[in-house]
C-alpha cells in the first residue's frame, strides 16, 4: 500500500512511501507498524487522522494492499 | 466552484459564481494572512494541501450547506503556496433566498473547513518557522 505524509511528517519522513503488505490490515495495526518503524514520530503518527483513498477512516477500517493511505495531521487551513 | 489553487484568488469570480436571480442574499467570508498573533510577528505563511482530497472535502462541505440550510449555491476556493501578510487564503460565498440562511451556511462552511479539509500552514516568523 502507498502511504502519504504531509506537513511536518512529510518533511521528516518524506512525502510518500510504499509499505509492504500482502493482506488487509486495520488502521490501528498500520499505526502500530508505522510507530515501530518511526519510533521518534510515534506521537505524531497517533495524533493523525487517517484517510483511505481520500476518505476519512476510523481505527477499525480495513486497508487493502492496493489502497492509498494518507496520514492527516491536525489541519490548519483557513 | 470548489478549488484549491496556487494563484491569487479572484474574489469577484467566486462571488459571481453564486449569483442567482432567486437569491436575495450573498454572504462571503475571506480568510487573510494576519501579521500579529498574540504579539508574535508573522513574515509569511506557506500552505500545503492534499489537493485531490481537499477539493473533495470542499465539495462535501458545500453539499452539507445545501442540505442543512436554505441556501442555493456555495463556492469555496482555498489558495496554497506562499502567502504574504494581507493576502487572501480562502474565499467562501454562499447565496440564499434570504439572508439568515446565507449567514448560517457561510459560517458553517468556514468552521467545517477548519475541521476537516486537509490543508496545513507553516508559519515563518522572526524566530524561525513551524507548522501550526
Amino acid at each position: 500500500m502507498k502511504i502519504l505524509f504531509f506537513a511536518q511528517l512529510g518533511e521528516q519522513l518524506g512525502k510518500s512511501l510504499e509499505f509492504p503488505s500482502s493482506s488487509t490490515i486495520t488502521v490501528s495495526q498500520l499505526r502500530e507498524k508505522l510507530s515501530e518503524q518511526y519510533p521518534l514520530h510515534q506521537e505524531q503518527i497517533q495524533a493523525c487522522m487517517v484517510a483511505i483513498n481520500q476518505s476519512y477512516a476510523t481505527n477499525n477500517t480495513r486497508i487493502k494492499p492496493d489502497d492509498t493511505v494518507a496520514l492527516i495531521p491536525p489541519v490548519s487551513g483557513g | 466552484m470548489y478549488a484549491i489553487i496556487k494563484e491569487p484568488i479572484d474574489v469577484g469570480k467566486v462571488i459571481s459564481s453564486v449569483l442567482d436571480p432567486n437569491c436575495g442574499g450573498i454572504c462571503t467570508f475571506m480568510g487573510t494572512i494576519r501579521e500579529l498573533t498574540q504579539g508574535k510577528k508573522t513574515l509569511y505563511l506557506e500552505y500545503e494541501a492534499y489537493e485531490e482530497m481537499a477539493e473533495k472535502m470542499l465539495q462535501q462541505i458545500g453539499n452539507e450547506v445545501l442540505e442543512q440550510f436554505d441556501c442555493s449555491h456555495v463556492s469555496i476556493v482555498h489558495r496554497i503556496g506562499r502567502l504574504d501578510i494581507g493576502e487572501v487564503a480562502v474565499v467562501i460565498a454562499v447565496s440564499a433566498p434570504h439572508r439568515q440562511a446565507a449567514f448560517e451556511g457561510c459560517r458553517y462552511a468556514i468552521e467545517k473547513l477548519k475541521e476537516i479539509v486537509p490543508i496545513w500552514k507553516k508559519e515563518f516568523g522572526d524566530d524561525g518557522s513551524y507548522w501550526v
